[in-house]
């Protein structure tokens, strides 16, 4: 595929395979990394990428095949013998001790130490300043870290990588959680690493991302490596139809829903802090998206509609009466459903079946004087299953061992079962691989034209674009704006999400959100 | 619309439980079997081991008398051991039921005194137990403090309640009318044992076949899930501590029945015999796995210990040694099995 270099390269791996009980989740893997490139690995989830770089970082050791550092072999069987390699992984889940400064994290393990044998504060201050320095990142070493955004604490998990003199520097999804001024940031520290010659691995769903970055892209599928290619000879959407399998004409569906009357409206409604006033209309069987930046609000207004918080200020009205929503319990009894942002810490019972997964909302109807009627709820889940087509190896197998599409399932398969009139979905396709979103749209779609008001909330435009019928807009707490489905483009949402189009309200959008913006926009 | 993307997830291989993976190696195909059978069965082996291994040594152990006796003597911590696995589902716990068992008790025996016939007097020391129960599961469900503090606030207040109420002496019944609770038969079985079955049928039947049972697991295994799928999970949570507190009181009742007389100083550091009943029964202390019916067991394998080590003449210090092994090997067990599924 790739020819080989003259240098041996910084890494590689060669015909590594890796098998759990139960999955074979790598095959005859071939890899390389040069010094000085950045490496981008695409595939959908389940594709095989983060087993390979567990086994970068020492928690995963092959069954079979090789890696080389420098031509020469290596074994990587801890954490500890990773680092020693030269090898960092920033997770997607950090790895900070949150209680602790910056400047303390930065020196775990190795504190400096006084004459007398006690911790040498000042050292560790001024050391951890020069860290902070080497990567451009503005923080000070006294901050307690868990105060940080995700994306300051990304940085100072970069910072002690390059203090340790890593030389190859795996990033797995490093921008999912991060706003997009801070995800600038990082594209451009990853740029400057490039250039320092440290050799990048980037894992990202992001096209675009992928698109400004990677000198080389993997992909995967299925535990299998696929190809690799210089980016200049490929585009997106060969990548997509590698990743997938096939081609790919028709993710998003949309076919044009006849709305009926209104079903939820609320005036004036806000927290009383960061949301609000907003006035929404949802209609029966329309499809309404909404987008806008990260901390827009988006969720928090869910979560106010939902009773998840109390609202503060305004009205919620179902069929045109008020109603009072004080908690979730008083939302579902009228209807209303939530799928949230965070399926597993907000939604799943992992250690629980599908089955009490699926009928946890509903158990007043599928009980008599509060003692289960099991016929019911058999004939309702697998009814939910079927029609869902949720992959599982009985009703009884438990959440955990699900993947995260058909997890994703289960959730919507509760709300399915209790028959709301509104539906909430804040990120549904999150952390879902390309197949499943496909079926989530279906059912999205299904659920309108059977008459449900759906109100969908992502941070993916092109999905917001593609199923919507309605897309409102938000910034800062507020609606900014409110389009079509035919009349909305990418560029106008992101024109009113960031302020420099709208109401006129551009007051309290910070600086960097729109710089990084244009910048953006330049881009393209 | 195209059908293209839509078997995309099905290439996946999709792992089946029960079914020999292809890629797998045998060992560890062996150690995942294992590691099933000993989830599902192992604590029952533990005791069907513990009972075979007496009965080697000490010859009088396996007699029906002696399996009452062993059963008799471990009912009162199987009663609260069956509430405490309640709480313990919610990641709870309650520190107090061995101080509730003597207000309970005290307050049973001191009904009768003051005349009250026996169906009242035991019936009003499960309510009082129900009352503090209700009160500790208030101060944790709706004030959200500690389950930890507010129960050993409990443990203490009680104890002082169970004291300040025979102002710190024994009161003695001798005609107690419900005594036949601690020491009549039924179809040749001890009370205790009956009631102690009766208790665990129906929190069994609670837990496995009631929607407030699905509610408890719900809150145990993610609490803020429960919360958006439209749970009563402050209600729940209370009506949890009730039967904590109930589960202490009948405890409390048959203790009095038992010895005859309302004792301030009894229950003494049973809580944390029936928390060791709870864990070694299998119930997560990290809430949301658990059955009641692994407490029984547990709690059965401390009375065997007991009657055991009583059998072969170990002294009572080291008896107490032993136990408290077996209290931290619980746990043990509890935390190994946490490391497992990560």
């Amino acid at each position: 595929m790739n020819a080989p270099t003259s240098p041996p390269p910084l890494l590689r791996m060669a015909r590594v395979s890796k098998s759990f009980p139960g999955v074979k989740a790598l095959t005859d893997v071939t890899f390389d990394l040069r010094p000085g490139e950045v490496h981008a690995l695409m595939g959908e989830n389940g594709a095989g990428k983060s087993t390979l770089i567990k086994m970068l970082a020492g928690i995963h050791t092959p069954d079979e095949g090789s890696i080389e550092i420098d031509g020469r072999p290596v074994t990587i069987d801890s954490p500890n013998r990773s680092a020693e390699l030269g090898i960092a992984v920033i997770h997607q889940e950090l790895n900070t001790a949150p209680n602790m400064t910056v400047a303390q994290n930065l020196a775990l393990g190795q504190e400096p130490r006084t004459a007398w044998g006690t911790l040498d504060r000042a050292r560790m201050r001024r050391d951890a300043e020069a860290k902070l320095r080497r990567i451009g990142a503005d923080v000070s070493p006294d901050t307690v870290i868990g105060r940080l955004s995700v994306g300051m604490q990304q940085m100072v998990e970069i910072a002690r990588a390059v203090a340790q003199q890593a030389r190859i520097l795996v990033l797995d999804e490093p921008t999912a959680a991060l706003s997009e001024a801070e995800a600038q940031r990082l594209l451009e520290l990853v740029e400057e690493l490039r250039e320092s010659g440290m050799g990048l691995i980037y894992i990202s769903h992001r096209m675009e991302e992928v698109y400004r970055l990677a000198d080389r892209v993997s992909v995967f599928r299925d535990g299998h490596w696929i190809d690799t290619s210089d980016r200049a000879d490929t585009t997106p959407e060969s990548i997509v139809t590698r990743m997938v399998g096939r081609q790919l004409d028709d993710l998003y569906v949309h076919e044009p829903h006849e709305p009926g009357d209104v079903v939820l409206e609320t005036r004036g409604l806000g927290d009383g802090a960061q949301v609000g006033p907003v006035d929404v209309r949802l209609r029966a069987g329309e499809v309404v998206g909404v987008a806008g930046l990260i901390g827009a609000g988006r969720t928090e207004f869910a979560r106010l509609l939902f009773g998840a918080e109390r609202a503060r200020a305004g009205e919620i009205r179902m069929a045109g009466e008020p109603v009072r929503i004080r908690n979730p319990l008083d939302a579902v009894k009228l209807g209303i459903g939530l799928v949230p942002e965070s399926r597993k810490e907000q939604a799943l019972f992992l250690d629980l079946a599908v089955r009490e997964n699926i009928t946890v909302s509903g158990l007043g109807a599928l009980s008599d004087l509060g003692v289960l009627r099991f016929g019911r709820i058999a004939e309702l889940v697998r009814r939910q299953v079927e029609s869902l087509n949720v992959r599982c190896s009985s009703p009884q197998q438990h959440v955990r061992n699900l993947s995260g599409g058909n997890q994703q399932k289960v959730v919507l398969a509760r709300w399915l079962a209790v028959q709301p009139r509104v539906l909430l979905l804040d990120e549904p396709t999150r952390g879902v691989d390309i197949g499943a979103k496909h079926e989530i749209y279906k059912i999205i779609d299904r659920l309108a034209k059977e008459g449900v008001a759906v109100l969908m909330i992502s941070s993916d435009l092109p999905e917001v674009l593609g199923i919507s019928d309605r897309i409102l807009v938000m910034r800062n707490g507020r609606l900014a704006g409110e389009f079509d489905h035919d009349e909305a483009t990418e560029e106008t949402v992101m024109l009113y999400a960031t302020g420099v189009a709208g109401d006129g309200e551009t007051d309290g959008v910070p600086d960097g959100r729109r710089a990084a913006v244009t910048k953006q926009g330049e881009a393209q | 619309m195209t059908e293209s993307v839509r078997s995309t997830e099905a290439p996946a291989p999709a792992p089946e439980p029960g079914r020999e993976p292809e890629g797998a190696t045998p060992k560890r195909f062996d150690g995942a079997r294992l590691a099933l059978l000993w989830d599902r069965y192992g604590i029952l082996g533990v005791l069907v081991l513990m009972v075979v291994l007496m009965a080697v040594i000490a010859p009088n152990f396996l007699t029906l008398s002696n399996g009452f006796n062993i059963a008799r003597a471990a009912s009162i911590n199987a009663i609260l051991a069956a509430g405490m696995t309640l709480v313990i589902l919610t990641r709870g716990i309650d520190l107090s039921v061995g101080s509730n068992l003597a207000v309970c008790g005290v307050v049973s025996v001191l009904l009768w005194t003051s005349g009250a016939p026996a169906i009242v007097c035991v019936l009003g020391g499960i309510l009082v137990g129900a009352v503090f129960g209700m009160v500790n599961g208030t101060l944790v469900a709706y004030l959200g403090l500690p389950a930890f503090i507010v129960t050993l606030g409990a443990l203490t207040y009680l104890r002082g309640t169970a004291y300040s109420l025979t102002d710190g002496r024994p009161l003695i019944a001798d005609d107690l009318g419900f005594r036949l609770l601690g020491d009549g038969l039924i179809l040749g079985v001890p009370v205790p044992i009956v009631v102690m079955l009766l208790v665990y049928v129906t929190l069994w039947f609670l837990l496995a076949r009631t929607r407030f049972g699905n509610e408890v697991y719900a809150i145990g295994g993610n609490p803020e899930a429960a919360r958006l799928s439209g749970i009563k999970v402050k209600w729940t949570l209370t009506k949890v501590y009730v039967i904590a507190g109930a589960c202490a009181g009948l405890a409390g009742v048959l203790f009095s029945a038992r010895v005859v007389s309302g004792q301030p100083t009894a229950g003494e550091s049973y809580e944390l015999d029936a928390i060791a009943a709870v864990v070694l029964g299998g119930t997560s202390l990290m809430g949301g796995v658990g059955r009641v019916q692994g407490t029984l067991i547990g709690a059965m394998i401390m009375g065997v210990l007991s009657n055991g080590l009583l059998l072969m003449n170990v002294p009572f210090f080291y008896q107490l040694i032993v136990k408290g092994a077996v209290i931290v090997l619980a746990v043990a067990i509890d935390s190994l099995k946490h490391w497992k599924r990560t």
